[in-house]
């Protein structure tokens, strides 16, 4: 218990002062998955090798004397749409069951760089189109504060994951509020990185214009840790921004006096949870006792970001997604000729929610429609980031709930639309390109609420600050779920 | 009544070129042609998951280029587009093209079909990604029994150069496309290799009735790759059209394909059944911005077009005709201009560049790149004729000597003893032998037949193997034969 909970500082502390070597840490986390992963089901496949290799070479330079890096020798996962040269990458999708990438994702290069032992690929929803994981192509990850219930997502195998400890960090990506919401549902810190700051490379695409990646992780520090590993300019993807990358950890400072926060109140509104919205109100009294300046404020356009985002990133998505016709890899359904093979491979290759989206991009897209709907979204888009351009002359960062409720029971959503509306408070910020973190807050009848905080483009510092302060001030972060108590 | 009397030809032409980079478009591949199939790839040009495209800057150079030689307005702000349709050619299943706001503008150049000179408008060039090719078993699509993609071709940076519909016949078509290829390759832009399918046009052809207004409904036969089947497309597509119209029947809008072995067009798809592109802005790439010290840079790398070379060449007294024809191939002018540095009678130095050395070359099946003879040789021996150490004549045999051994006219010359015999006293010597063994001419000459001066002359290069100058024979004979 005392290993699979400890932070990386005290996992890097472990192995520097070699009280235990990194095959034995990697062994305990990878004995831990085993145990763990019938019940959750975070994993689609389990690195044991590749992660016991990398463990080795790093005890290789410990015994050395060698220097080694904060994340060296410690077990990572990442989700399943971030290439891994050699291990497939399915992306959640029975179209990709058999893809393996000749080459590596950038993060999964730096990651490699920094000594990582990667322990194995998360579960998600299918093309990381959904916030349960009930649309994965293979199975449903459970939560573990309750198995009953959903973990969030896309990225539900990477909050799953590290919730119930079974790597300390992970790798989600953020579309839609993908890494946020399944932060909240179980009770981890997620980071969606200002657009622009982790490279895209190699992370199979859903929105390009959206998809950013970013960590899970048990701990503010642990998440700004992770962050500097893998944020950075990449000349591989033109819309990764040159930037001067800070050292994150240097913002973790308990103190947020005279920090403005505004408190926007179209994410206060109808569909809210109110047990929910009594816990962000409770949090914003801890950060105002902090010394922090709460204001209301408002960006009148926020009821115009959930029919935005579901027209631009369907429409994105549409073409994305066309790749996948069985001509070079993936799967291919037998056919009698080329177009009847194109429809029975992508009919049999993809799931339901996929299916969806490519109709609504394709049909957003369509000539005669364009204008009405793709440019339109486009244009309200800009409005939506004006409204946070606006606040944001007045305050350093927002604070809202992550999500309207807490992670609801496994089948509870089957209308599409009611799942839609779950990601209401996270959408937006992908629309701006912001920053956002999520961060625990307290809990619901035993369920994990997230509080997110938003702040300015590269403003990932500040939202670090804010969110260390509460999480000392606060003991949510140490709270673990039930299902860990038979741990040793 | 044929056609002509009755129809105006209206028609416009889409060119597709593949541009002269080292890598391709939006990833490091080499572009090289005829690799192995399927080694000139990448994970990014073969589309897997997950890669990005990174723009190649020296293909934003080229069509900068391009759009100047072309006389184009380049846009400070462009951006990329997908063009999404399904082929398996395209492994992303979109192109990553230029839609609403291409690279180059608003362009023109000029023509001249029979003396007649016409301004033909170019509307717009951009930039986009070559496709794939598929690679069939059999002899034909329809025959093979499967096929297969070879992907070194996918991710060539293209640039499309669409014109107006301003060309009225096929000679006006086979023109333009001349004047552009030519303009396209002084610019080097392409290495114009047809054969190769560097460069393929998309022929819009319609007909109208002779005065009317209105453009008839027009049909795009796609991906011609040479002048010859440019000309052949359009005989028939106009005959087809013709026909259509003279019995009463309507052209209907389409893409149609060239079968070159059947010299026919086919139909590909309708209007009805046209793709829709579903064109919208690339996320991946960011929009392209182009400030005016960069088109500057470009400016200045431009060199000498064709029109103006032509113009030159015309100055410096050469014909309409052989300007042109030297302007034709760009290593012919290459070769004439670095001969022309050291010479300065431009005509005598294009007879001997599109007559001697052209024929040589052809008949050895080589072209000006590979000539062994260099500008300078040629001018050497030029300057031999000029200073009347050799004959024209001799001259003819001398070159053909260079070009089977490489070596100097001079030093041919003088290993050959080819010098032209100007010696007075050495001439005479000959001449009053001629005169002594051929009385008979002598004879008939002093009787006042005058032509029997030229056979005693012939007499006289034969004693001397051509090597006499004819000047001083004629001279001397004249002088001797009045004595």
């Amino acid at each position: 218990m005392k290993v699979i909970n400890s932070s990386l500082d005290e996992l890097h502390k472990l192995l520097i002062h070699k009280e235990i070597s990194s095959v034995e840490l990697t062994k305990i986390f990878l004995k831990h998955i085993k145990q763990k992963e019938p019940d959750l089901k975070a994993f689609i496949s389990v690195t044991e090798n590749v992660a016991l290799e990398q463990a080795a070479a790093t005890d290789k330079k410990l015994a050395a004397n060698e220097k080694i890096g904060i994340l060296e020798g410690i077990p990572v996962a990442l989700k399943d749409n971030m290439c891994t040269k050699g291990i497939g990458t399915t992306c959640g999708s029975r179209i990709l069951e058999n893809f393996i990438p000749p080459y590596d994702a950038t993060v999964t290069e730096l990651l490699k760089g920094s000594g990582a032992v990667l322990a194995g690929k998360l579960n998600m929803d299918e093309f990381a189109m959904g916030s349960s994981t009930e649309n994965s192509g293979f199975f449903t990850t459970a939560n573990p504060w309750d198995l009953t219930r959903v973990p969030g997502g896309s990225s539900g195998g990477s909050a799953s994951s590290v919730a119930a400890r079974e790597v300390p960090y992970s790798l989600g990506s953020d579309t839609g509020g993908s890494i946020r919401q399944p932060a909240a549902f179980c009770g981890v810190v997620g980071l969606k990185p200002t657009y622009g700051l982790v490279s895209r490379y190699g992370l199979v695409a859903f929105a390009s214009s959206l998809d950013q990646i970013g960590p899970l992780t048990k701990t503010v520090s642990d998440n700004a840790t992770v962050l500097n590993a893998i944020a950075g300019h990449d000349p591989k993807d033109s819309t990764s921004i040159p930037f001067i990358k800070p050292n994150y950890t240097q913002f973790l400072e308990n103190n947020v006096k005279g920090l403005r926060i505004g408190v926007p109140r179209e994410f206060f509104g109808e569909g809210l949870d109110p047990a929910v919205e009594k816990i962000i109100l409770q949090a914003i009294q801890i950060y105002e006792k902090m010394g922090a300046i709460i204001e209301e404020c408002s960006l009148p356009h926020m009821e115009y970001a959930m029919p935005t985002y579901y027209i631009i990133a369907p429409a994105e998505c549409s073409s994305n997604l066309a790749r996948y016709d069985g001509v070079s890899y993936g799967y291919r359904a037998e056919a009698e000729d080329m177009i009847e093979m194109y429809k029975k491979t992508r009919a049999e290759g993809f799931g339901q929610e996929v299916k969806r989206r490519i109709m609504l991009g394709t049909y957003a897209l369509s000539s005669g429609y364009y204008d009405a709907y793709y440019l339109k979204a486009q244009k309200v888009r800009t409005l939506i980031k004006e409204d946070f351009d606006n606040v944001f002359t007045r305050f350093d960062a927002l604070i809202s709930p992550t999500a309207p409720t807490v992670a609801y029971k496994m089948g509870e959503k089957s209308d599409p639309l009611a799942m839609y509306m779950g990601d209401v408070y996270t959408i937006p910020v992908n629309l701006a390109g912001l920053p956002a973190i999520s961060i625990p807050a307290g809990f619901v009848e035993g369920m994990p609420v997230g509080m997110q905080l938003i702040s300015k483009h590269f403003n990932e510092g500040l939202l670090y600050r804010a969110a260390y302060a509460f999480e000392q001030s606060t003991d949510h972060h140490k709270t673990i779920p039930a299902l860990l108590g038979e741990v040793d | 009544m044929t056609f002509r009397d009755k129809y105006e030809i209206v028609c416009g032409v889409e060119t597709h070129v593949e541009m002269l980079t080292k890598t391709k478009i939006f990833c490091g591949c080499t572009t090289e042609f005829g690799g192995e199939q399927n080694t000139h790839v990448c994970p990014v040009c073969l589309g897997l998951p997950g890669v990005l495209p990174v723009l190649n800057k020296e293909v934003v150079n080229l069509a900068i280029k391009a759009g100047l030689a072309l006389n184009c307005e380049i846009a400070d702000f462009s951006k990329f587009d997908r063009k999404n349709y399904y082929y398996p050619d395209l492994p992303k299943n979109y192109q990553t093209s230029q839609y609403d706001l291409p690279i180059c503008k608003g362009g023109a150049l000029e023509i001249s079909v029979n003396g007649q000179k016409k301004t033909i408008g170019i509307t717009r060039a951009h930039m986009e990604e070559d496709a794939g090719k598929l690679v069939h078993s059999g002899e034909t699509i329809s025959t093979s029994v499967s096929s297969g993609v070879d992907y070194n071709r996918t991710g060539v940076p293209l640039l499309e150069i669409v014109s107006e519909p301003d060309m009225r016949s096929i000679d006006e078509v086979l023109a333009y496309l001349e004047e552009l290829i030519q303009i396209i390759d002084y610019a080097g832009i392409s290495d114009c290799k047809m054969e190769q399918g560097s460069i393929r046009f998309d022929i819009n052809v319609s007909l109208r009735p002779i005065g009317s207004e209105q453009f008839g409904i027009r049909s795009e036969t796609k991906n011609l790759n040479s002048f010859n089947s440019v000309r052949r497309c359009m005989e028939y597509e106009i005959e087809r059209q013709a026909e259509l119209l003279d019995e009463g029947g309507q052209v209907v809008q389409e893409t149609r394909t060239w079968d070159e072995g059947k010299g026919i067009t086919l139909s590909l798809r309708s209007k009805e059944e046209a793709h829709d592109y579903r064109y919208f802005p690339e996320p991946d790439l960011l929009p392209l911005v182009i400030d005016k010290d960069w088109i500057e840079k470009i400016r200045e790398t431009l060199p000498e077009l064709p029109s103006a070379k032509r113009e030159r060449l015309q100055s410096l007294g050469l014909s309409e005709y052989d300007a042109k024809v030297i302007v034709s191939w760009k290593p012919m002018a290459n070769f004439f201009d670095k001969a022309l540095d050291n010479f300065a009678d431009a005509k005598i130095l294009a007879n001997w560049v599109t007559g001697d050395l052209s024929g040589l070359l052809n008949a050895k099946n080589s072209s000006f790149e590979e000539s062994p003879i260099t500008p300078q040789q040629l001018v050497g021996l030029l300057k031999l004729i000029q200073k009347g150490e050799i004959s024209g004549k001799i001259a003819k045999s001398v070159i053909e000597e260079m070009f089977d051994t490489g070596k100097d006219a001079e030093v041919i010359v003088k290993e050959k003893g080819l010098a032209q015999i100007s010696d007075e006293g050495e001439l005479e010597k000959i001449i009053t032998g001629v005169i002594s063994a051929n009385a008979k001419s002598v004879a008939d000459y002093q009787a006042g037949k005058e032509s029997a001066l030229g056979f005693l002359v012939g007499q006289v290069m034969k004693a001397t193997k051509g090597q006499a100058n004819p000047g001083l024979v004629n001279k001397i004979l004249r002088a001797k034969l009045s004595e």
